[in-house]
């Protein structure tokens, strides 16, 4: 594949196009859930369902003005969101959607897209350290601490899915599971008998990874106000926020191609585009029913569960498979 | 270590039923009211500020006695009465009839006492709520007015 300077400006604009979408009408699907767990209606005043509130939402960010609290480290005050969304946006680039449909793909794109996810952590220590404020630096190093410890399982379990395809390619990757639901790797073969316990894992941590409820221990509004977030208010809280609905996307997609086939169809039907985006979007909808229906939990219950369970159970899940892929 | 794995998994059983009671939710009727386009009917006890009742003829039933306006702790009420020549069995008579009913809200602590007094059921607690201003000469009411307005 040439790259031609067209070529990557058509990607970035699809890439940022698709990211910004997603995070304005996700954020109206999950008040729309939310709302509908709760026995609500929902934003449903302007437009149709309230189909007009994200873009509205939108202007009223882009019309307040961006404050710097005084004392405040300007550099990084500024650069943090920025740094929160950008990654998301680049992730993007080499997810393929089907099988002629991706921006560039690359051999190593698990690689990749592990690399600029581990940098949504800087963003949020920057916000924290930035701000001046005791509750963001706080709230920074819980979520820090929380992305690091969730990194880990989520890692060995992708290494594990690597292992087994024998490549770090996100279209080899898919193209090996193609051929119906019994293929995909969500379902326990001879190599890895562990795979749906994988799964579960890798949801967890990409639940995790987000800082979402009920891990959202980096904005904990009950106890640090809005968290490493406090400060912003604009853009700058609008940049955080759809790079956490983009950083859902890419979770999303990212649980799909690993264990869900990809575009693959479950019956061997119609191949295409719309069953990678059904898949991705029936997950972000399990996403935001678990957001809705567990509490927070505490700092020590999370580093409990990653520490002590997920990642032992990842730990085993990779030896076990490396041990079954060498005898068979 | 038993303890363990039982441990993952009666925590994930429980997260599957936490999950079950939010799905059976989703799809269940929304139960709030939409409260500009929606509004609930106010009970039978409900106290907004006080009406005057009218008789058959949509006339007000207040014999202009002042019971209420001297019942009333905070002097929030202020009556007046004017005296009508009304021919009854071809004789005429002397009837004092209401001219001016005054309620200024701003005072009104919605005791009821004036509604207490009243041996003629002349007034009653209306239902309204809707009361926002940020003038307070819009919560002196000619309830005299507001009642023709009703009739009307």
């Amino acid at each position: 594949m040439s790259l031609t300077l067209l070529n990557v400006i058509v990607a970035v604009v699809i890439a940022i196009a698709f990211a910004a979408a997603n995070a304005a009408y996700l954020v109206w699907a999950e008040r729309r859930g939310a709302a509908r767990i709760q026995r609500r209606p929902g934003p449903n005043i302007n437009g149709p369902f309230g189909l007009l509130q994200p873009p509205l939402d939108g202007i009223k960010l882009m019309t307040k003005q961006l404050m710097i609290p005084g004392g405040a480290d300007k550099i990084l005050f500024m650069v943090a969101p920025v740094l929160a969304m950008a990654p998301a946006i680049m992730s993007f680039v080499t997810i393929p959607f089907s099988k002629g449909i991706a921006a560039h793909n690359m051999e190593i794109g698990v690689l990749m897209i592990f690399a600029f996810a581990s940098m949504g952590a800087m963003a949020i220590l920057f916000a924290g350290w930035g701000s001046r404020n005791k509750y963001s630096v706080m709230a920074s190093v819980r979520a820090v601490s929380q992305n690091v410890s969730y990194e880990i399982p989520m890692l060995i379990t992708a290494i594990t899915v690597v292992m087994v395809n024998g490549s770090m390619d996100l279209k080899a990757i898919s193209t090996a599971q193609a051929g119906g639901f019994w293929h995909w790797n969500i379902f326990p073969s001879l190599h890895s008998p562990l795979m749906p316990i994988s799964f579960i894992i890798f949801f967890i941590c990409s639940l995790a990874e987000t800082n979402r409820a009920p891990f959202d221990l980096g904005e904990a509004e009950s106890e640090l106000v809005a968290g490493f977030h406090t400060e912003y208010g604009s853009m700058g809280f609008g940049l955080f926020f759809m790079g956490e609905y983009a950083n859902i996307v890419i979770g999303a997609s990212l649980t799909t191609i690993l264990f869900l086939g990809g575009w693959d169809c479950p019956f061997g039907m119609f191949p295409g585009v719309w069953w990678f985006l059904l898949k991705i979007y029936l997950l972000i909808a399990t996403f935001i029913w678990i957001r809705w229906t567990f509490p927070r939990t505490t700092i020590y219950g999370l580093l409990n569960l990653s520490w002590k369970i997920l990642i032992p159970i990842s730990l085993f899940n990779l030896l076990l498979t490396a041990g079954l892929l060498k005898v068979f | 270590m038993g303890g363990y794995f039982s441990d993952i998994f009666n925590g994930s059983k429980s997260l599957l039923i936490g999950m079950g009671i939010t799905f059976r939710e989703f799809f269940k009727p929304t139960v709030t009211v939409q409260y500009p386009y929606q509004t609930l009917k106010m009970s039978a006890r409900f106290r907004g500020h006080i009406e005057l009742i009218a008789d058959e003829e949509g006339n007000p039933k207040c014999v202009a006695c002042g019971m209420c306006q001297r019942a009333c702790p905070s002097g929030c009420i202020s009556l007046d009465s004017v005296s009508v020549d009304i021919e009854v069995d071809g004789k005429v008579k002397k009837k004092k009839v209401l001219s001016k009913y005054d309620l200024d809200f701003t005072k009104c602590s919605l005791c009821g006492q004036c509604v207490e007094n009243c041996n003629f059921g002349a007034i009653d607690f209306s239902k309204e709520y809707n009361l926002a201003s940020t003038r307070k000469e819009d919560f002196h009411f000619n309830l005299l007015k507001r009642l023709e307005e009703r009739n009307a």
